[in-house]
């Protein structure tokens, strides 16, 4: 019997595969192709407090390998969310991690707070990074003071743990996360999108109506993994790896250089069995290389 | 809704750049109604990425037929595949047409403009098995942007066919086409698919004629199942306006209810 399990420290996943917020939608979309029980966990879409429209569209555009999306957060707010989503995910026995936004530090602590009325949450991934939001792709991620900030504030007030999500569009991520570890994050997770943008050449326009979006898919994944490294290798809490991730193979080069779980974002979109597969083929490659626990290969990068 | 990674190709046509694809798929046939679609993955590997949606053209106990055009690299794709392949799809997907008993004995207009034709035989099937009467529009640039013109004739369905530059059937839009014929009758119900510009036409002779009118829309997806917020289109609907997703709540909405992009500029 091969065990899957990872231990986050404050809390234990059956398996190290979440699905990514924002690509997952609130979870229950994926219940017609998935059993929602067999993931380690799920993120669902970034919450601000009240309802959000998002972007106009165009919203999405193709690129090599990648997909750059300005979705903008839209959402159905968190009182419909706790009334109408969380009775739902209740049922399913998974980690529950909300994805928590804010224009200002004291909307994450309002969102928290009112989260934490709540039952069958699991822990809170602060989104300091969506670069869709604002045009010119700031957000509280892209500097240490700003992180520190918000992480210090929303912990103080919040009963549950604490996932703060990075940006990769910094100079050094590594300071940003210390910023985070600093202020009391439990966990890290990273990467978000890049910021990138793509030019129809016949209108020369962009080709998003928001001209910025945020890169994802196969085309980040060597990059994020560089991220990941380097932050898993200098901080001291538990960090969640994503970017790109589509298959088991592409999940265990994450959790060899440090990652202790990992994130599927839009891979979903393509195949939204993709979370269920990629547990199939760590357990595979388990079986295949006599590895009785997964955890035993975390951080296992040799030079 | 499932996933069918297994959909064997087992019948194609073409002509010029306009493909017929038919894929035997027992459960997608058995639930799908007309104005749905599925999602199709292009290739196994990372580029062309996204699945691309396509219009249910018709379905029979075991088989769903999609019709397309090809217009890009993922098109392009799939209109290389040959008979005997298998093609993973996911589907039915989004709400389809408002096709049932009330439309009994009324007569029914179906507005096609190129490839916009790809959901209305579907319709057109639905629509005549509930008795209603169809009258189909059916325009393209030129004769050779109207490929299923002799399917729609064959089956007996009453044709209207126009072209841009005048090589068969009326010379000018089909918009233009619909709006002199209702000088000769008037519909109790209007269906229509193709470009946005088309159906604005469409939705704007509908509502002064009021005639309820109900419109197919295309987009880029990135899933097809609302999982991603990435395909929507302003909508009003009980007073509240809002950025709509046209894979879960469409892809057919009415008139009534789009807020064309011209309107929203």
């Amino acid at each position: 019997m091969i065990d899957l399990s990872v231990d986050l420290g404050f809390i234990k996943l059956k398996n190290p595969v979440i699905a990514a917020s924002g690509t997952f939608g609130y979870g229950l979309e994926f219940s017609p192709f998935i059993d929602l029980n067999k993931l380690g966990g799920l993120v669902v879409k970034g919450l601000y407090f009240s309802p959000r429209e998002g972007n106009p569209p165009p919203r999405l555009v193709e690129t090599s390998s990648g997909l750059i999306n300005a979705i903008g957060l839209p959402g159905i707010g968190v009182e419909r969310f706790s009334e109408e989503i969380l009775p739902e995910l209740r049922k399913y026995r998974t980690a529950i991690i909300v994805n928590v936004c804010g224009e200002s530090d004291e909307e994450y602590v309002s969102v928290v707070e009112r989260l934490d009325k709540e039952k069958g949450i699991s822990a809170y991934e602060l989104n300091i990074s969506c670069p869709n939001v604002k045009k010119d792709g700031l957000c509280p991620g892209l500097n240490p003071e700003a992180t520190f900030s918000v992480v210090s504030m929303v912990k103080k007030s919040s009963s549950r743990p604490i996932i703060t999500k990075l940006s990769p569009n910094v100079t050094d991520i590594v300071e940003i996360a210390l910023s985070a570890q600093e202020a009391g994050t439990d966990a890290i997770s990273l990467v978000n999108t890049f910021l990138a943008m793509a030019v129809d050449t016949e209108t020369r326009k962009p080709l998003l109506a928001n001209t910025f979006g945020g890169l994802s898919g196969p085309a980040i994944k060597p990059i994020a993994l560089r991220m990941v490294y380097q932050v898993a290798s200098k901080v001291k809490i538990p960090v969640i790896g994503m970017g790109g991730i589509s298959s088991g193979k592409d999940a265990l080069e994450f959790l060899i250089t440090g990652a202790k779980a990992v994130e599927v974002g839009m891979a979903n979109f393509i195949d939204p069995e993709t979370t269920v597969r990629i547990i199939e083929e760590l357990k595979a490659y388990c079986q295949k290389n006599k590895i009785d626990k997964i955890e035993t290969i975390i951080g296992t990068l040799k030079a | 809704m499932i996933k069918d990674p297994q959909a064997q190709i087992v019948g194609k046509e073409s002509w010029r750049n306009y493909y017929l694809l038919s894929l035997e798929s027992h459960a997608i046939a058995s639930q799908a109604r007309s104005g749905q679609f599925i999602m199709v993955r292009i290739i196994p590997y990372p580029h062309p990425l996204l699945r691309r949606p396509l219009s249910i053209h018709s379905k029979d106990e075991k088989n769903i037929e999609i019709f397309f055009q090809t217009t890009g690299l993922g098109t392009n794709l799939l209109s290389q595949k040959k008979i005997g392949e298998f093609l993973d799809i996911l589907g039915p997907l989004g709400k389809g047409f408002h096709v049932g008993a009330s439309l009994r004995g009324k007569d029914v207009v179906a507005v096609g403009g190129g490839r916009g034709i790809a959901p209305l035989y579907f319709l057109s099937q639905e629509l005549r098995s509930y008795g209603a009467s169809v009258k189909i529009f059916y325009g393209g640039k030129s004769l050779e942007d109207l490929p299923l013109k002799d399917k729609f004739i064959k089956d007996g369905f009453d044709l209207l066919c126009s072209t841009d530059d005048g090589s068969f059937g009326f010379k000018g839009f089909v918009s233009d086409f619909f709006k002199a014929e209702l000088k000769k009758f008037f519909p109790s119900y209007v269906f229509a698919c193709g470009p946005e510009p088309m159906m604005e036409k469409i939705a704007r002779i509908s509502r002064a004629k009021n005639i309820p009118a109900e419109f197919s829309l295309e987009s880029v997806m990135g899933c097809g199942f609302g999982a991603c917020w990435g395909c929507v289109k302003r909508i009003k609907k009980n007073n509240e306006e809002g950025w709509v997703k046209i894979c879960e709540e469409g892809p057919v909405f009415s008139g009534e209810e789009i807020i064309w992009t011209e309107e929203e500029k």
